[in-house]
């Protein structure tokens, strides 16, 4: 139950950090109007950095191409429209979208290429094979610290990590020999 | 080296497991914990591990002991819980799982829809038993009855801000192929130019601060020399977009390719894929459905959405005691999801809700709707918060207007039907040729290769016309409108008639006559009509997130479109003749090509997915005008009708079909004269059922009996001989109660006797203590006799969500029928080969 209500506090936290992101920027508000050719003037479109109630076509439209007596003929013609948006908001999501997607570019770099080395650098070749010919058990040496250290929480708490690292490269590789390999589900 | 590893563990798995029995309060979750830790439990993602250990404990600091003694029954031989509550012994709690592992599925099987079921109703009767007790307990009951629509609430924030970060992003990708924002560069082409004053009535989009790679790179941004450097940067972008999704997917979750919507229908009709649901799903998925939208392929972000609001929905499930132990219950949370999914991708929460009714979901009672209607609402509203393209709309095609329409229309809404129709039959056929292509030939063997050379080829045809350059949902948007003064697209390149400016004020226009803008835009409408509908064949299914919803609306609002305006000019031209006279006089705006290019997007999708109902009332959602219901619905009907002639199944039902998944399809019908024992196992000529008696064998002989055979369950009898039924145990169950045993209890070796009976029979005095069993076992299996007519039986498992039912004459047991036998047998009848089944 507990975790419930983390789960919701940070629900609000990140809810608050949102709206405190997207803080209103005074930019984000405009007022569009469309107005389409009228006689020999051009169609134009005009955007100001007005509010809601002043959004109409004599605020916004500047300066205005018609005379005097045709001003209500042509904005009658005129669409304005009021829009809002969140520059935070698209800033927040966009740089986190791109920060996630380079963590997972370096993590993929690094489970492929980098650890195969670091592995074989720690352990020699033995050990790689060995624990290659295991796949089917689990990995030994996080066992082996397991029984050792218990009573160390926090090597515990890496070995954990570890230990759910591997079962999830396992169940990745074994979703992968499925989906590519031997094609059993979502062709 | 091994053996040595795997004693130590189960040794330290033992230790650990005593210890954690001592530290627990007395009496209370003893078994879950252990459950969490078990090699094969039952979680959808085994990294949720930690987490759910740590939940748990939490949790049971919260929760009294809500009984007291149980330890002692707990941990003493006899222990005895009827299954199904029948069992007129029970003893233990079900809150608690007598043991761990037990009542939980592997991987690739389907559940038991009545066991889980009424394991739900035990335990919820156990709740409201309690309640009256204590307040705590009480407080315990409404939460527990409150952790429905919390569930629901959560699901729906997250899918739906999930869903406004993957429209921000796509949105922003799809025009980094085109150029940068130099305000900031996290702009998309639109927000960069926000309230700039340069642009003009002809370029909607063009202010200097937004550049072009072509200015970035060479400064020039005119010229043959300038299209060239685009065209390479847009192929670049689509190559590069495409090769990081698809080598994400490779990487982390390959689970995450494709649309999902097939899979998820298998999954609420009770299979299990174990991650498929998972959290790295979720994280792959929404990232690489960005990247797979905006690297131009021919692909949508809805049925994607489905799927990651589905996995929201299973993660969230973990926080929930009744969900997380639960299969069925957690079904019904699926059904809701789904539902947001589709909330959140057209912002049609009703549409949302009718598309899991009709479409994906199996088991959909009244409670289910109204949460999940509850979710759709909170998601929709979640995405309105964030307003993602900045219109304060959900969807970037949302339309609005209002011009009747007459009743002659409907004959070329009927034609668009029609078309649909054969659209969405041709594509299933070709789509199902190529998918079946790829799982059986080598093509197969180089999915990233494929995935390039698709982008590529896509990138290559798509940039020189300009319909195609843009992104699905912009296409169908700029389709869907209509023509009025303020548009200037080439589209809307009418004559413009001598007497503009004294026409009415309002700015809808009278049919006029096609202009030169409009004839080339027709014509490239075409050509991007051809290879939309070529290319979207070849898409489907390639191993990165791949909606259909928009590629087919896209072939289906072309296909409109071009009908729309063909008629407007007919009109025009012929305004004197039998057909237009009385309602399209010369000066009438009488009809809209946006409403035909809406008709035949829904004609088309009804065409590839036979919706009908959902899918009216999403267009409706879309449109927002009442009036245009019915040439939506004809549309619909008809194209349904003429797809329906060529082959029966949607393209979901299709992908099912195709990768062999146990889905009894509850639309078709069973129409042979088969009766059970024709479908039943054993068959004539092979051995007999593998059966346990209830007492007499020992444990030696029930472990070398379930290793020799690989069903997934025994039936007991009372004795080999009357073969009369007792119940029935799955092989799982026997095996963790087994082992565990071995290690937990003492004096049970291979000798020892295994019961199913409530009393233990009288023993020889020097033999090891029996092992009772009785906990595990189901002691109401569903039966029919053996002249039971197979449509029956198959209503019973679609109706029931049966996983077996055992098959009896003159009361003894004689066989028994799997829903893989069923399917067997369904496809065996409709000439298909049976061995296309693959799965339990």
């Amino acid at each position: 139950m507990k975790w419930v209500f983390f789960i919701e506090a940070l629900f609000l936290a990140c809810f608050v950090l949102l709206s405190q992101v997207t803080a209103k920027n005074s930019e984000d508000i405009r007022c569009k109007c469309i107005c389409p050719p009228y006689r020999e003037v051009e169609g134009q479109i005009y955007k100001q950095n007005v509010s809601l109630k002043d959004c109409n076509c004599l605020h916004v439209v500047d300066p205005m191409p018609v005379d005097g007596k045709d001003v209500e003929a042509y904005c009658l013609r005129c669409e304005c429209k009021y829009e809002e948006r969140s520059s935070g908001t698209i800033k927040f999501t966009i740089i986190m979208y791109l920060s996630i997607l380079g963590l997972l570019l370096l993590y993929m770099v690094y489970l492929t290429l980098l650890e195969p080395m670091l592995k074989r650098r720690l352990f020699g070749h033995s050990q790689l094979i060995q624990s290659d010919d295991e796949v089917g058990d689990q990995q030994p040496f996080a066992n082996a610290h397991n029984v050792l250290s218990r009573s160390h929480s926090r090597s515990n708490v890496l070995n954990k990590v570890e230990h759910a690292q591997q079962r999830w490269r396992r169940q990745v590789q074994e979703q992968r020999k499925s989906v590519f390999d031997r094609h059993v589900v979502l062709s | 080296m091994s053996n040595f590893w795997t004693s130590l563990r189960g040794k330290h798995a033992a230790d650990r497991e005593r210890g954690s029995e001592g530290m627990e309060n007395p009496g209370y979750c003893s078994g879950s914990f252990d459950g969490l830790h078990h090699p094969s439990d039952d979680d959808d993602d085994e990294m949720v591990d930690i987490a759910g250990a740590t939940l748990d404990f939490s949790s049971t600091d919260d929760v009294p002991p809500l009984s007291s003694g149980v330890y002692e029954e707990h941990n003493g031989t006899s222990r005895t819980a009827g299954m199904n509550g029948s069992g007129p012994s029970r003893l233990v709690d079900p809150l608690e799982d007598p043991l761990p592992g037990v009542g939980t599925y592997e991987d690739f099987n389907t559940i038991d829809w009545v066991r889980e079921k009424s394991k739900d109703r035990d335990r919820h009767r156990e709740i409201t038993n309690k309640s009256r007790q204590s307040t705590v307990a009480l407080l315990h009951s409404i939460s527990d009855a409150f952790s429905g629509w919390l569930l629901m609430l959560l699901v729906g924030l997250m899918s739906g801000a999930l869903a406004g970060g993957i429209d921000i992003s796509a949105h922003w990708m799809t025009d980094v192929k085109g150029g940068l924002c130099l305000r900031g560069f996290w702009f998309n082409h639109e927000h960069c130019c926000w309230l700039s004053n340069e642009t003009t009535f002809q370029e909607r989009d063009r202010c200097p601060q937004w550049q072009s790679w072509a200015e970035l790179i060479t400064g020039k941004s005119e010229g043959p020399f300038a299209y060239i450097v685009n065209y390479l940067m847009y192929i670049f972008w689509a190559l590069m977009f495409s090769f990081l999704a698809v080598i994400l997917v490779r990487a982390f979750a390959p689970y995450a390719c494709g649309s999902g919507i097939p899979e998820i229908k298998t999954i609420l009709s009770g299979f299990i894929i174990r991650g498929y649901l998972g959290k790295w799903t979720l994280i792959i998925k929404t990232i690489t459905l960005v990247l797979a939208v905006s690297s131009g392929l021919s692909l949508g972000k809805e049925g994607p959405l489905v799927h990651v609001a589905c996995c929201c929905a299973n993660i969230l499930c973990h926080l929930f005691t009744k969900y997380r132990k639960n299969e069925a219950k957690r079904r019904e949370v699926l059904s809701a999801a789904a539902a947001v999914g589709v909330s959140v991708a057209f912002g049609a929460p009703i549409g949302g809700v009718l598309f899991s009714l009709e479409e994906v979901s199996y088991y959909f009672p009244l409670k289910t709707l109204w949460r999940s209607f509850f979710a759709a609402l909170v998601a929709a509203f979640t995405l309105r918060s964030i307003n993602p393209f900045g219109n304060s709309r959900l969807v970037l095609f949302y339309v609005e207007f209002h011009t009747p329409w007459h009743l002659v229309e409907l004959a070329p809404f009927i034609l668009l039907g029609i078309f649909g129709g054969l659209w969405g039959a041709l594509f299933i056929k070709a789509n199902i040729a190529w998918c079946r292509l790829r799982k059986t030939t080598c093509l197969g063997h180089y999915p990233v290769i494929e995935v390039l050379v698709v982008a590529a080829l896509t990138a290559l045809l798509s940039y020189p016309n300009s319909y195609t350059r843009m992104s699905g949902s912009e296409l169908i948007s700029e389709l869907f409108n209509d023509c009025s003064l303020l548009d200037s697209s080439q589209l809307c390149g009418y004559k413009q008639p001598a007497n503009t400016s004294d026409t009415g004020v309002d700015n809808s226009l009278a049919d006029r006559p096609a202009g030169p803008g409009l004839y080339t835009a027709l014509w490239q409408l075409a050509l991007a009509l051809v290879f939309k509908m070529m290319i979207t064949v070849i898409t489907f299914g390639m191993k990165v997130p791949s909606g259909l919803f928009i590629p087919s609306m896209a072939v289906g609002a072309i296909a409109g479109r071009l009908l729309g305006v063909g008629m407007e000019q007919l009109a025009y031209y012929n305004h004197d003749s039998v057909i237009f006279k009385g309602w399209c006089s010369q000066g009438a705006d009488c009809i809209t090509p946006g409403l035909y290019a809406m008709v035949g997007a829904a004609a088309c999708l009804g065409g590839v997915t036979r919706m009908t109902v959902s899918l009216v009332v999403i267009m409706f959602e879309l449109t927002g005008g009442l009036e245009y219901i019915v040439p939506l619905m004809a549309a619909t009907m008809t194209s349904k009708w003429v797809a329906d002639a060529f082959g029966r199944e949607g393209i979901y039902e299709a992908h099912i079909r195709l990768n062999g998944y146990p889905f009894l399809e509850p639309k078709e019908e069973f129409e042979h004269s088969s009766l059970a024992v024709d479908v039943m196992r054993p068959r004539r000529m092979d051995p007999a059922l593998a059966v346990l008696t209830q007492e007499g064998m020992t444990v030696g002989e029930v472990e070398s009996l379930v290793e020799s055979t690989h069903f997934s369950g025994f039936p007991v009898v009372v004795s080999s001989e009357s073969q009369r039924l007792v119940g029935f145990v799955l092989r799982r169950d026997l095996l963790i109660s087994i082992d565990n045993a071995r290690k937990r209890q003492d004096g049970i070796v291979s000798a020892s006797q295994v019961v199913f009976t409530e009393h233990t029979p009288p023993l020889p005095p020097d033999a090891p203590p029996p092992l009772r069993l009785r906990c595990i076992m189901d002691l109401s299996p569903f039966t029919v006799t053996d002249h039971t007519p197979m449509d029956i039986t198959v209503d019973i498992f679609r109706k029931l969500g049966l996983r077996q039912c055992l098959v009896t004459h003159n009361g003894r047991l004689l066989g028994i029928i799997t829903k893989k036998d069923i399917l067997k047998h369904m496809a065996q009848m409709a000439n298909r080969d049976p061995d296309s089944i693959l799965f339990n």
